[in-house]
């Protein structure tokens, strides 16, 4: 809030609203909030902070999977189609159907909606060519590598051609080399769909490197600390990744990270 | 042959699974045997391996007769145990209430030693159903533990995804909770099957002494009682062998269904 605050959101107008939300669990834990966001119709927002802050639980909250102790969210009528808002949902781990193949796994949300198999059949195969497992679709998921599941479960978030695009630490447990790729993959998918992302992580070089627009959070509960505007040109690649506005950035976002973890302990 | 074991461990290891309990076994034969012959043992205290096998053989109609009577005991009592069990899981499953309610006497039913149960049921049910009925005591229980440590174990972020696309209880319980259930089902009734078994054995015993049945337990009990030593254990032998078969059996449809999913299935050689 003391700092430059996201200019690309305002403009597009906002697709998801949080307002003083706050969530308590009923073991008495206050993981959350009073907590105010606004997220921008085709952002890509990042939330950071320390393990534990609550990030996750906001991130739970958009998606409706468990209800604010108070305050509200609000979806704008830019984020619903027919009716109903569309949202996808990348937990941390690749979450499949062991017994389902690539290609079941993925048809899973069409399937839950009554689509039949062959309706369903050229979505699929978009989504797998997406996200290049296009070769898979009969395969378990235990022959995957785990950057392979986490794509199959990237593919089966954006198969309902979601307005906005929830990820849980997606990448967290994956190697570096793996998550530099995944990284790069996602980029590009949101360059060509502009769909909105709300992407959690506690890796600020990933946060950085991915967003328009970096939320830093306090340790539990989790309130809003500081924001940064990543203004970078597109499209981002490794050049990016090795430049001298990179590291400043990622200097920035880390002071306060540090900031919001000391006054807290203070 | 360390050389040999060490490159190619899987086959060696596969032949001395098999290999060795049958060598057990041919030993154990040839001892029982010297030892009928040695001491001069006869048929109705011990009978050798060599006759019980031709008692098998000549009784066979019998045998085979009331073997067949037994068999079809068990599996209706394990039909009865597996449906029996997995629904009364996914009920408790969806109600606690039912649970709560029913749960403890799941568990005496299953502690109460049916032995003691059958001379019972044999009062109050005719004969065949009394029997079932037994089996059935004896084989649902791990069935309805099993399924609801399955049902219990669903994955929570599978869940909420299910919750997040607004998939009906009805499509949750097909399509999330049964599939993440399948391993553990498909382990309690592999139990189940053996139970089922003893469970009709038991039965038949008790009913064979209040004079009525023709399975293989009272095949056993009325060779008793006739000092047909022989054929005590040519019943015996058949009762194992169903016992192993039906355990074979089980095993193999569970390898089956989940060999393409499921690290319990998955073979060595992969």
């Amino acid at each position: 809030m003391n700092s430059p605050s996201g200019p690309g959101a305002a403009s597009a107008g906002s697709a998801v609203r949080l307002s003083s939300v706050t969530k308590s669990f009923p073991n008495s834990v206050h993981a959350l909030g009073p907590f105010d966001l606004s997220i921008g119709a085709g952002e890509f927002v990042s939330l950071l902070g320390p393990s534990g802050c609550g990030k996750s639980t906001a991130l739970r909250l958009i998606a409706g999977l468990t209800p604010p102790s108070s305050g509200r969210v609000e979806f704008t009528d830019a984020s619903k189609v027919s009716g109903r808002r569309s949202i996808g949902f990348v937990f941390q781990e690749p979450t499949l159907m062991p017994w389902a193949t690539v290609w079941d796994n993925v048809f899973l949300p069409l399937r839950l909606q009554r689509r039949s198999r062959a309706e369903a059949s050229a979505t699929i195969g978009k989504a797998l060519e997406s996200v290049g497992l296009s070769d898979f679709a009969n395969v378990y998921p235990r022959e995957l590598s785990g950057g392979m599941k986490m794509r199959v479960s990237l593919a089966r978030a954006l198969v309902t051609d979601p307005d906005i695009l929830l990820m849980d630490e997606p990448f967290a447990a994956l190697d570096e080399i793996t998550r530099f790729r995944l990284n790069n993959d996602l980029l590009e998918l949101w360059q060509r769909s502009r769909r909105t992302i709300v992407f959690v992580t506690h890796s600020v070089f990933e946060s950085v490197y991915l967003s328009q627009r970096v939320v830093v959070m306090t340790p539990r509960p989790g309130r809003l600390a500081e924001e940064f505007a990543i203004a970078a040109p597109e499209p981002r690649g490794e050049e990016f990744r090795t430049s001298a506005a990179y590291v400043a950035h990622c200097r920035d976002v880390s002071q306060a990270l540090a900031r919001a973890s000391a006054a807290k302990a203070a | 042959m360390a050389e040999q074991g060490q490159r190619s461990p899987e086959p060696e290891s596969g032949r001395l699974r098999y290999g060795l309990p049958l060598a057990t076994l041919a030993i154990g034969f040839l001892i029982w045997d010297l030892i009928v012959r040695v001491n001069d043992i006869p048929a109705y205290t011990l009978p050798g391996p060599l006759l019980v096998f031709t008692t098998l053989i000549q009784d066979w109609r019998i045998l085979g007769a009331s073997l067949l009577v037994t068999l079809i005991t068990t599996f209706e009592g394990f039909l009865a145990a597996a449906i029996g069990g997995i629904a009364l899981a996914f009920l408790f499953n969806r109600s606690r209430i039912v649970e709560y309610s029913l749960y403890p006497y799941a568990v005496i039913l299953q502690v109460t030693p049916v032995v003691a149960i059958a001379p019972l049921l044999l009062i109050y049910l005719p004969q065949q159903v009394a029997v079932v009925t037994c089996a059935w005591i004896v084989a649902f229980f791990p069935v309805l533990a099993n399924t609801t440590l399955g049902l219990n174990s669903v994955d929570r972020n599978l869940k909420e995804l299910f919750a997040l696309y607004g998939a009906s209880s009805e499509q949750t319980l097909w399509q999330l909770k049964l599939p993440s259930a399948l391993p553990h089902i498909l382990g309690g009734l592999r139990i189940a099957g053996g139970l089922s078994l003893i469970g009709a054995v038991v039965a038949e015993i008790a009913a064979g002494s209040a004079g009525a049945g023709s399975g293989l337990a009272y095949r056993i009990a009325e060779s008793g009682y006739r000092l047909n030593i022989p054929r005590m254990f040519a019943a015996l032998l058949l009762l194992s062998v169903a016992g192993i078969v039906i355990f074979m059996g089980l095993s193999l449809v569970s390898h089956l269904v989940l060999r393409r999913w499921h690290e319990s299935a998955l073979g060595k050689e992969s």
